[in-house]
């Protein structure tokens, strides 16, 4: 068969091809831009700021925020992959912050019932807007742009019927106080070994021997775990190709057997989970709920994501990508606090690198398929 | 003949609505035969496919699978049946691997319970192999299926669906959209795949590609068949014009000076 194609070398290269390098296989992988961004902007700081934006604590500043976003930009990164948006996510998180808060303040729940309600609604809320979008065919785009304005607007009708006319529903650290449950959603990880470090002289610690960092921020925790499965799941398993597949051509996928339906209800359902995630984090966290939650952390998660090289059009991208895109935002947010920059420019950094990703993942899209 | 065909339908009927796509259609494929379906734009090719390949139900008719009569589900239900349907654009996604694709719908899995996952390595040599064995030399089965050429995807599309045990297979155009050099390698691939003994329906409206590998040609019109032809009996240009329905073409071609 291969005497049709018969004008290659001596070699027996097809001489129109050029052997792969280093950098095309590089260049495959979908996460180089948000490295690449990444060192940038660690260069950028090394020389810009305060040397104590490195030290141990200033690494757990910039860990909490970049977590939060993390947690969400992993869930985003793979429901684009799949071939959606979720633009709901942002308004997820304050609803599901309601719930959660309304479920312990207002109901009296213990905070296991309060999790569990939470996330049911994670459940309901992420299969609603999959539905309406497999079943109508409608661009995700919209229907879940339906739910950010639905959401936030039964949030604030929610707190002022919980709280008695607020915006606001307190209490929450007086309900959960003492539980071991909330140590999996708030304040630190991981202190035994920070004590012991501090104690055998590795990191640094006060005068009367604790350390001067107790720990690692929980959620850093979830986001770095989460970072790993999702990478995994995506990358080698059976579900992890379906993803791709249904991203890449719905009818092809469906054609070849896979659930495309299931594949994307799934992945609705997971960045809805991932949004209460975060609600019952930083609702532990501040002890409180509001109604500005969560306010335009859908379109932050979808610029980790794209940064971390996922294709608006779907059926390409990587977590560990959206990982690293989560680090940088966490990075520049509080690293501008070290320098003696306006941390407005936060904004401006912003449009500019989603602006750069989104240039690059098409010049990227073009290398892997060949495109001229 | 005396064997039972894989695939035997007899005065197929599906209805949308009101909409008559197919009004008796009759075709029977037998093992180690390529059957050419032959139809204009319209005459119901894409209805009658997706049919065999169990993404519509028949609304009325005989379909029998190996002599039994069947109905089929879902896609799935007949691609177990050993029928494999090949999409003219459909049948890859350019933006994942050639390995990814190849598996794609059956990943080989290796370890336990909630912790199986796929099996790259075997995977990719299995994809290498395969590829190997239909004369396309890949560098890495990891890069994106885009890199192929029309006529490469096609035959990887192919050979995924011999792969996984197809008994019959479905090629939907294959061939409508590629240049000279590569209509040749996939039609070859064609030749290849019926001498191994699986079933081919072979659906063209190119009466040439359909002489070079056909054995015998069914010719659709309107949602209905005009009857089967074996390969000898009928002359190139009479299936030509049976094709089109008869005179408007012939009187067309005359015009043109006999040149379609």
């Amino acid at each position: 068969m291969s005497t049709i194609y018969d004008v290659k070398d001596k070699l027996g290269r097809d001489e129109r091809v050029k052997t792969s390098s280093l950098l095309t296989t590089l260049i495959r992988k979908p996460e180089l831009g948000a490295v690449a961004g990444l060192v940038l902007v660690i260069v950028f700081f090394l020389v810009f700021a305060s040397p104590t934006m490195f030290t141990l604590a200033g690494i757990m500043n910039i860990m909490a925020p970049a977590s939060q976003l993390g947690i969400l930009a992993i869930g985003a990164a793979l429901l684009m992959i799949g071939g959606e948006f979720d633009l709901s996510l942002g308004s997820m998180i304050a609803f599901a912050g309601l719930v959660f808060a309304a479920a312990l303040v207002v109901w009296h729940m213990p905070l296991a019932a309060a999790i569990l309600i939470a996330f049911l609604v994670a459940l309901v809320v992420g299969t609603v807007n999959a539905q309406i979008v497999i079943r109508t065919g409608l661009p995700s785009f919209i229907v879940t742009l339906a739910f950010l304005f639905i959401l936030r607007g039964l949030t604030l009708v929610g707190l002022k019927w919980a709280s008695g006319g607020a915006t606001q529903l307190r209490g929450i650290k007086d309900v959960v106080e003492g539980s071991t449950l909330a140590g999996f959603f708030s304040g630190n990880a991981l202190e035994g070994l920070f004590a012991w470090m501090a104690a055998h002289d590795m990191i640094d610690k006060f005068p009367n021997g604790l350390p001067k960092v107790s720990g690692v921020p929980v959620e850093a925790v979830w986001f770095v775990l989460f970072a790993l499965f999702a990478t995994w799941l995506l990358l080698r398993t059976k579900f992890g190709n379906w993803i791709f597949a249904s991203g890449g051509d719905a009818r092809a996928a469906r054609n070849s057997g896979v659930p495309v339906n299931r594949v994307k209800t799934t992945l609705f359902v997971v960045t809805a989970a991932c949004a209460t995630l975060v609600a019952i984090i930083t609702v532990l966290d501040a002890g409180s709920t509001d109604a500005r939650r969560g306010f335009q952390k859908e379109f932050e998660a979808i610029i980790a994501a794209v940064i971390g090289g996922c294709l608006l059009t779907g059926g390409y991208g990587s977590a560990i990508g959206a990982f690293f895109g989560s680090l940088i935002f966490g990075m520049v947010l509080i690293g501008l606090t070290y320098t003696t920059i306006d941390q407005d420019w936060y904004l401006v950094f912003l449009g500019t690198m989603l602006l750069v990703a989104v240039v690059f993942n098409n010049v990227v899209r073009k290398r892997v398929t060949g495109e001229r | 003949m005396a064997e039972t065909p894989i695939i035997e339908v007899r005065d197929l009927v599906k209805h949308f609505g009101s909409v008559i796509a197919l009004n008796g259609v009759s075709l029977k494929v037998s093992s180690g035969e390529v059957l050419c379906l032959l139809g204009d734009n319209g005459a119901g090719k894409s209805t009658l496919i997706k049919t065999l390949a169990g993404v519509h139900k028949r609304s009325a008719g005989d379909f029998l699978v190996d002599g039994r009569s069947i109905d089929f589900e879902s896609p799935r239900d007949a691609l177990d049946a050993g029928i494999a349907t090949v999409y003219q654009d459909l049948a890859m996604i350019p933006l994942m691997s050639i390995t990814r694709n190849f598996f794609m719908g059956r990943e080989p899995l290796k370890g336990f319970g909630p912790f199986r996952y796929m099996d790259m390595k075997r995977a990719d040599t299995v994809t290498r192999e395969e590829m190997h064995k239909i004369g396309i030399d890949i560098r890495d089965p990891q890069q994106a299926v885009g890199t192929l050429s029309g006529g490469e995807r096609q035959c990887v599309a192919i050979a995924r669906a011999v792969y996984f045990g197809a008994k019959v297979l479905i090629l939907d155009e294959p061939t409508s959209a590629l240049g000279v050099a590569q209509t040749s390698m996939v039609l070859k691939y064609i030749d290849l795949v019926r001498s191994k003994g699986l079933g081919v329906v072979f659906i063209t409206h190119n009466v040439r590609h359909a002489f070079a590998v056909g054995n015998r040609f069914t010719v659709l019109n309107r949602g209905r068949t005009l009857g089967t032809h074996a390969k000898g009996e009928i002359a190139m240009d009479a299936l030509q014009n049976l094709m089109a329905g008869g005179k408007e073409l012939q009187e067309l071609s005359g015009e043109l000076g006999g040149t379609i």
